[in-house]
């Protein structure tokens, strides 16, 4: 890359929506990034050619466009081991996303590993897609789910956790290694040490981490990991679960049906292998070859160079939001310590309102409780307001952002 | 709409100091709901003067953006005093109209319209209790309240 502003405006290009304007006249300024990001010209025609020129089922015909189909969907798994750093791409399922692979673990490892009075430890910042498949779980098992707190820095306070695996019966810790709505990077190394002592499985929801810092998964040495397509340029209704191959031949089929099976007969099957037993019925192909894409592209830009622009768009941000009045920031201060979010409120704005006043700006921000109602009970607010960045937003977007949160606070009377 | 239309001083001013704000101890009437998507959290009270049918009392607590507050505010001083018969015809319009939002965009009309559907199927539920023996056109008009309810947005 040359030189920051000059490359950032490179990729720009890429991205046609960024171009658009919204109430006529106001350019696009997406900051909502956590929740999905938008895709690269690249992604999209991708999965336009996917259509056009070999669209057709995977794994079963024998036809050229049928090969092509099931080479490009294939690749894919090839492409994330090498990202994610996955010794054996057989051990990559393909799924609707993050929340489904969660679900799948909790169905199809939790039902038989997870019994009366066992505990699955979580923590206050998950997203609701890594506490319900828990909660369902344990209610069905007379099981117990316990959360790892988060101190003053929305850190996770780990000495609990020492507590819970003191205490035994502790047989899953899971959490994000990313906080959706504090960016808080989760010390999944230290974690992981301490689960394995105790022979106590991990899982990781890489949602947020997987698209914005490096994860190497053989470093890490968890038991479980699953991230999203669409939150790291890809499209929507893609994700993966990842788990050793000896983990996962123990695990029940989470859906029957075509592909995941070797063998029919009246009353009995037998399943298909790795990974295939977990992936019944025609998958999301197109999607899957965009995914693999998006991941050219990140490679391509590099994913330091994204942890670097991110943090210092961060940093920025905090520098800027802090000449505000009355702007309270949750979270950690150090960026070095988080990824690129910033969940906040603005005096008594109630953050729905913020983000309608933002949004006549052009500017796309998140207002609620980001499905963590767990961790907006702590905090004891009722929702917060949320910027998140990736790799095209500038600073020049941060600076229309506090021209528009100062408006905000002029119609409000601050 | 522009949007800095809907934050106007009347919306502002009511969100800062709701009217009707409180609870009632005891009420003849009570219920909750909240929208799970954004969060707005609204309890309703109420009292009811059996003698002339109407609603003597009507208290609001809860959280909620500058437009759910303000148009609860403004649902309850309409309610206040009124006979039961013509609080189940208010209507949305009488809401936004009143807050000139009428062209509020449909993620938004959520927070606006809250309290108005907890307002209907508290009735709703208050009458269903209420009259034992309910005769047809009673019953028709009951359930075109809960219908109302359900499909206000």
């Amino acid at each position: 890359m040359k030189t920051q502003t000059t490359s950032i405006d490179y990729i720009r290009k890429d991205f046609p929506i960024l171009n658009r304007c919204v109430y006529d006249d106001k350019q696009l300024i997406y900051l909502d990034n956590a929740s999905t990001t938008q895709k690269p010209i690249q992604v999209i025609n991708a999965i336009n050619n996917f259509y056009r020129n070999y669209n057709s089922n995977i794994h079963r015909s024998v036809y050229s466009i049928a090969n092509e189909a099931t080479a490009a969907y294939e690749n894919t798994r090839s492409k994330i081991a090498k990202f994610l750093n996955i010794r054996n791409a057989k051990e990559i399922i393909f799924v609707r996303g993050t929340t489904e692979a969660i679900n799948l673990v909790a169905y199809s490892w939790g039902r038989n590993n997870i019994a009366k009075d066992d505990v699955i430890v979580t923590t206050e910042y998950e997203h609701h897609s890594n506490i319900v498949p828990w909660q369902l779980l344990v209610k069905e098992k007379q099981a117990k789910l316990k959360y790892i707190e988060i101190n003053e820095n929305g850190e996770l306070r780990l000495d609990q956790l020492d507590d819970y695996l003191e205490y035994g019966n502790v047989k899953l810790v899971t959490f994000s290694q990313m906080s959706n709505v504090l960016g808080t990077i989760t010390d999944s190394t230290k974690i992981i040490s301490k689960c394995k002592k105790y022979n106590v499985k991990t899982l990781i929801d890489g949602a947020q981490s997987a698209p914005h810092m490096k994860v190497n998964i053989d470093d890490i040495g968890c038991d479980f990991f699953a991230c999203s397509a669409h939150k790291m340029l890809g499209p929507t209704g893609v994700g993966i679960l990842w788990a050793p191959k000896n983990v996962m031949e123990h695990m029940v089929p989470f859906h029957g049906g075509g592909d995941m099976i070797k063998e029919v007969h009246k009353y009995e099957t037998t399943w298909n292998d790795l990974p295939y037993k977990f992936e019944a019925g025609t998958p999301n192909i197109a999607d899957v070859i965009g995914f693999s894409t998006a991941i050219d592209y990140i490679n391509d830009i590099g994913i330091d160079t994204i942890r670097n622009h991110e943090e210092d768009l961060r940093n920025y941000a905090l520098s800027k939001l802090d000449n505000i009045k009355n702007i309270v920031i949750y979270g950690n201060k150090d960026s070095a310590k988080s990824g690129g979010i910033i969940s906040f409120n603005f005096a008594d704005i109630h953050p729905h309102d913020l983000a309608t006043i933002l949004d006549e700006d052009g500017i796309a921000i998140r207002s609620g409780h980001h499905c963590a109602q767990v961790l907006m009970e702590k905090l004891d607010v009722p929702a917060t307001s949320r910027i998140s960045f990736y790799i095209y937003n500038t600073k020049n977007e941060i600076d229309k952002l506090v021209i528009s949160l100062e408006k905000a606070a002029r119609l409000f009377k601050l | 709409m522009s949007n800095s239309d809907i934050y106007h001083e009347m919306i502002i001013d009511y969100s800062r100091n709701p009217i009707n704000f409180g609870t009632i101890v005891k009420p003849d009437i009570f219920m909750h709901d909240s929208n799970p998507l954004c969060g707005d959290s609204i309890d309703l009270y109420m009292n009811v003067d059996d003698d002339v049918h109407s609603i003597s009392e009507i208290k609001f607590n809860g959280k909620g953006c500058a437009i759910c507050i303000a148009c609860t505010s403004v649902l309850t001083e309409i309610t206040k005093g009124k006979k039961i018969d013509d609080v189940i015809k208010i209507n949305k319009t009488d809401i936004l109209s009143e807050l000139g939002l009428q062209k509020l965009n449909p993620v938004r009309i959520k927070c606006a319209l809250l309290s108005l559907k907890i307002l209907k199927f508290s009735i709703y539920s208050y009458l269903s209790d209420k009259i034992k023996k309910i005769d047809d056109t009673r019953k028709t008009e009951l359930f075109k309240l809960k219908d109302d309810a359900t499909n206000l947005y």
